[in-house]
């Protein structure tokens, strides 16, 4: 019986059977429509989906004519960025690392973002920010966005002012957790806003934020507020937002925006409030199962971003990093395994961009 | 370093190589969805969508049109410059070519 090459999600090569696959597949399209209530795959769509994991060339592609446009999480940093995650650590500027993205990638837009990637830690040295995002601006050409992590679990002890929810909930004290959630969340959704007038002062394009909810639903609810503002203060700012999971967690779970309570929205939910606050661009997010298989990721992860980027009234780019978008969990994802997931989110989820 | 690259070459539009960096352009400013942005500057530059991600078509049509190619072309307009032909092209204004604008009023 013919087997063919897929991976897992960890990125481990496995050898599976058509068989074997098309269960995989249904049954992670199963999951998501389970959890998110959304409708299956179409029979055609799981057949594409199959065409294209058992295709034999190492790189696959979409087909001509499809291609997207492609925006970046963390941006230059990926070159001189040397941390133990998906940074080359090549020594350089980051004009350097943009303009390299640029010119020798051919990359569609940049970001510009600070080395702590957060929005706090760009505060002391805005400055510096400033300079770089002209010099940027002054020699590239593609859309330069100002990149960085909303990042609340920032603003909580020890690293900031207010008391750790989540030391407050271990000791049942739910109402003074939920209150720091709350301070925390006005403090960023203000540091955001400070550092995008900065930014566009310095001839920023506009903002992407980065794994929004990472913190949990005051994540977002800053995030959301935040944008607000913004395009209140820039109308023709350039917003993105990306999310930093497919659920958005309940920490506080009361907070609502628009009359939303965020805490257990889908992907397909979160979008028509990304767009609601003012955003261009909506980045939605499914992760990946480091225990499941290429096929089990990718029937979830299809089955997920189809249902937002119908849902969603703004531009969807998928996101499709390190564990997420069915892209394998390690920090050097194998090229069989991105260029599927990547053909498979533009021809059958239908996203704008990745 | 190599899945964003991975992801150029598998979906991507090429950048300043084709006509990427115009329909990304669009979706960000106008919130247009790919389809959309795709005519939008399609019309502009007088080019099927098709067009927009085929290096053959765009090398030379950028460089006739001053919007910045990928190759070192001594005297083409780079950066702002750039970037201000693309603001008409695309009628749009671009934010660090405002600020260019009153610095040298």
């Amino acid at each position: 019986m013919t087997e063919y090459k897929l991976r897992m999600g960890d990125g481990k090569r496995i050898f599976m059977t058509k068989e074997q696959i098309i269960a995989d597949l249904k049954e992670g399209m199963a999951d998501a429509a389970d959890l998110g209530s959304i409708p299956d795959l179409s029979e055609d769509e799981i057949d594409k989906l199959v065409d294209i994991l058992t295709m034999p060339s190492r790189m696959v592609g979409v087909e001509q004519g499809m291609e997207v446009p492609v925006t970046h999480d963390i941006g230059t940093i990926r070159i001189d960025g040397d941390q133990g995650n998906s940074g080359v650590g090549i020594p350089s500027s980051r004009l350097v690392g943009a303009m390299m993205h640029e010119r020798a990638f051919g990359a569609d837009t940049m970001e510009l973002g600070h080395i702590d990637y957060s929005f706090k830690p760009a505060k002391p040295v805005i400055a510096q920010e400033m300079q770089t995002m002209e010099v940027c601006q002054q020699n590239m050409v593609v859309p330069l966005l100002y990149g960085a992590m909303p990042n609340m679990g920032l603003y909580y002890t020890p690293d900031g002012p207010f008391e750790n929810p989540g030391d407050l909930m271990k000791a049942f004290k739910i109402d003074e957790a939920r209150q720091s959630m709350e301070h925390s969340a006005e403090h960023l959704t203000r540091d955001i806003i400070w550092i995008m007038q900065k930014m566009m002062a310095s001839g920023s394009d506009g903002v992407n934020f980065d794994t929004v909810g990472a913190a949990g639903d005051g994540d977002m609810f800053a995030s959301l507020h935040a944008i607000e503002a913004l395009r209140k203060q820039f109308p023709d700012i350039y917003i993105e937002a990306g999310m930093a999971g497919e659920l958005m967690l309940g920490m506080h779970g009361e907070l609502e925006y628009d009359g939303v309570t965020l805490a257990g929205l889908w992907p397909h939910e979160q979008a028509a409030l990304v767009a609601k606050a003012g955003a261009n661009v909506f980045g939605p997010v499914v992760n990946t199962n480091t225990s499941k298989s290429a096929a089990w990721n990718l029937g979830r992860a299809v089955t997920f971003i189809k249902q937002a980027v119908k849902d969603s009234p703004i531009p969807c780019h998928v996101n499709m990093g390190m564990g997420v978008g069915g892209i394998p969990m390690l920090e050097t994802p194998t090229i069989d395994a991105v260029s599927r997931a990547s053909k498979a989110m533009v021809e059958i989820a239908g996203v704008d961009g990745i | 370093m190599g899945m964003p690259i991975s992801h150029i070459m598998t979906s991507g539009m090429s950048g300043i190589r084709a006509a990427g960096d115009l329909v990304a352009r669009m979706q960000l400013s106008k919130s247009m969805r790919v389809g959309e942005a795709k005519d939008y500057v399609a019309k502009k530059l007088d080019v099927t969508t098709d067009d927009l991600s085929d290096e053959y078509v765009m090398r030379e049509l950028r460089e006739d049109l001053g919007i910045g190619v990928i190759t070192s072309v001594a005297g083409a307009p780079k950066g702002i410059a750039a970037k201000m032909n693309i603001e008409k092209l695309l009628d749009l204004n671009i934010n660090c070519c405002d600020k260019f604008r009153k610095q040298i009023a």
